[in-house]
């Protein structure tokens, strides 16, 4: 009786671990594998033909702080993040509410708003290429009209980032606007009638009722636009390649760099190593300074 | 001066009428109930009222002033909703005060009115809730509390009791009632429950296809029905209605042919007689036929026949039909309510006939 039953417990341990196994096998080989590799790779030199790789502690990390163009583009992503995230939040948000009220083409406002995040990123930066290009481009063409002189947007280290945080906020704030679209649909309409009633203005009624509501909706967002800030670097590829002299590279698009252009794949591993280091705290400090303030229906 | 006066109010969508052309008095102090079927448009009413819907056509006055495109924030009107509208996230206190800070009350009034509507309300114990928290009567308090605080003198309710169990309706009933004659507010409460508007009324607006079908007292409309409409609407079970034809000169029931039950006649009419003035005789009375009998507690509905005519009586007691049997019927000639068969309504021009 025992044997019996052990022999099926077995048999349907088995049958467990089967269907655990396409999940998992996936998840080791593309998840956890690759971030205890990366890991590893970061104690070790770059092993070349003459010298191979050996285990070196903590001095990959060692002349990380002493790489300038780490700081500064750690700097750059700083800032990128700081600007875009907010602006793109806001606008998503006010163009929600706007295409959630009775406007004449509704759809065909909804549909524009959300077209450019299904375009891809490659296509958006050559489209955005095009305005940015000095003389011909929209943007200096519209200036020369108004009579202002022509300016090489992506070539002048104190604008390029800038123009690198429009693209982006163009790109991602339609994104973001379906949520909270989503998330204003939910909402009764009666406790907007109910607040009127009271005599609450619509702003109020905003700041009173309707943020607080979207709560959820915002943290979920600020988590995606946090991601989005060090993961979205496509554009790059095509407006700067981090130029000119770094001051519009991005954390990811150094690690690239360094990883397949430097062939430094220690040192990427390294960079790699913060990266989700820094990525992990900022997710989890949203989750437990923010979450209590969310309310949750 | 009436507290609210609809003139000629209409509410078009396209090409939909929802209101047409309704207009009633309101007086201060009073407790007066929209009653009518799902689609009436009584509803549409009470929001037009509250400026949560623009009048299409007329003019609607507040204590005889015109507010008709007046913002609803402005026409010093509360308003509880079917689904409460609380605001989820704030707290019961939250809630109720919300219109108050919105007004800029100072916190020491708001504290005192917060107190003595509490305490009205029975919600003391509860104010730190949610209100995902509380039970369906306790958001229905926290919703009546939010209504009164602001000391409106106008009330308006949408269904307020429709989310409730059938026992705390009916404890619920009383309450609103008693808190309505207490502040002396005057109350303008949408039902399709013709037992709450029966119960709560002062005066009863009953509304058909967004036209009003008959308005008065809840006596008037049990007792004196303006249409067919009103007598099928109002009581449970139903009033009686019985097609009545010519036979040999005589005005009989479709059917049955041998008993005269109307004095005189001038075209086609239905008599309308209610369940609870007919009683099952003996001897003497209409011939008819007994089907079946519900079993209600205090009384039975029987299900009976008079010629082709379906009727119910309601008798008390207990009474058993395990198979159709004959019986005689009779009722009062005051007890019958006589209708035009073509327009539906109430004509005092032909008399009926005791039997």
């Amino acid at each position: 009786m025992t044997r019996k039953m052990t022999r099926y417990s077995l048999k349907s341990q088995a049958t467990g671990w089967l269907l655990l196994m396409p999940a998992a096998v996936f998840l080791i080989a593309f998840t956890y594998y690759p971030t205890i590799a990366t890991l590893a790779k970061s104690f070790f030199s770059q092993g070349t033909a003459l010298r191979p790789s050996q285990f070196v502690g903590l001095e990959n990390y060692a002349s990380l702080l002493d790489d300038e163009v780490f700081w500064k583009v750690a700097r750059n992503n700083i800032i990128y993040a700081g600007i875009t995230i907010p602006i793109s939040i806001a606008l998503a948000l006010l163009m929600a509410i706007w295409v959630n009220g009775r406007l004449p083409l509704r759809s065909l406002t909804r549909i524009s708003y959300f077209t450019p995040t299904i375009l891809p990123m490659i296509a958006v930066a050559n489209i955005w290429l095009f305005f940015y290009t000095p003389e011909i481009g929209l943007l200096d063409q519209t200036l020369r009209g108004a009579g202002f002189n022509g300016h090489n947007w992506l070539g002048d280290p104190n604008t390029v980032l800038g123009c690198i945080i429009v693209v982006t906020i163009w790109k991602e704030s339609g994104f973001f606007m379906i949520f909270y679209l989503a998330a204003l649909q939910s909402l009764p309409p009666e406790l907007e009638e109910a607040a009127k009633l009271e005599g609450a203005s619509r702003w109020t009624y905003f700041r009173r009722v309707m943020f607080p509501l979207l709560m959820p909706t915002t943290l979920f967002v600020m988590i995606n636009a946090v991601i989005n800030s060090f993961k979205l670097v496509d554009h790059l590829f095509i407006l700067t390649k981090g130029g000119p002299d770094n001051s519009s590279s991005l954390l990811l698009y150094y690690i690239y760099e360094v990883a397949f252009s430097f062939l430094d794949q220690a040192y990427a591993s390294t960079l790699t190593v913060i990266l989700l280091g820094a990525l992990a705290a900022i997710a989890i400090a949203q989750f437990v300074f923010i979450d209590k303030k969310v309310h949750y229906q | 001066m009436s507290a609210i006066e609809l003139s000629d109010i209409v509410k078009r969508w396209g090409e939909t009428t929802a209101v047409d052309n309704v207009s009633f008095k309101i007086e201060d102090g009073d407790f007066v109930v929209l009653l009518g079927p799902s689609g009436c448009g009584k509803s549409t009413t009470l929001r037009m009222i509250a400026g949560l819907e623009d009048v299409t056509a007329g003019t609607m006055k507040l204590n005889g002033v015109d507010m008709t495109n007046v913002a609803p924030s402005k026409r010093r009107i509360s308003m509880v909703f079917q689904s409460y509208a609380l605001f989820p996230h704030l707290s019961v206190e939250e809630n109720i005060l919300f219109g108050l800070k919105v007004r800029k009350i100072p916190r020491d009034e708001r504290a005192t009115r917060l107190d003595k509507v509490a305490e009205l309300v029975g919600l003391s114990t509860l104010l730190d809730r949610k209100p995902s928290q509380l039970s369906g009567g306790q958001r229905q308090r926290v919703a009546l509390a939010r209504a009164v605080i602001a000391e409106n003198k106008i009330c308006l309710m949408d269904e307020p009791l429709s989310n409730l169990d059938a026992k705390l309706r009916q404890d619920m009933r009383f309450e609103i009632r008693a808190l309505q004659e207490r502040l002396n507010m005057t109350v303008v409460y949408v039902t399709h429950d013709q037992a709450e508007a029966m119960s709560m009324a002062d005066k009863v607006i009953l509304m058909r296809e967004g036209r009003i079908e008959q308005e008065g007292t809840p006596d008037e409309l049990y007792n004196r029905p303006a249409t067919v409409f009103a007598a099928s609407f109002i009581g449970t079970p139903p009033m009686n209605l019985i097609n009545t034809t010519t036979h040999d000169g005589a005005f009989v029931i479709e059917g049955e042919n041998q008993t005269q039950v109307l004095e005189t006649s001038l075209s086609e009419v239905l008599i309308g007689i209610r369940p609870e003035h007919i009683s099952i005789t003996d001897d003497q009375g209409i011939q008819a036929q007994l089907l079946s009998a519900d079993y209600q507690g205090a009384d039975t509905i029987v299900n009976g026949l008079i010629g082709t005519q379906k009727v119910l009586i309601r008798t008390p007691g207990r009474v058993a039909i395990n198979k159709p049997l004959h019986a005689r019927l009779s009722w009062n000639k005051d007890n019958v309510h006589v209708f035009k068969a073509d327009t539906g309504a109430r004509t005092e021009l032909i008399n009926a006939v005791s039997v």
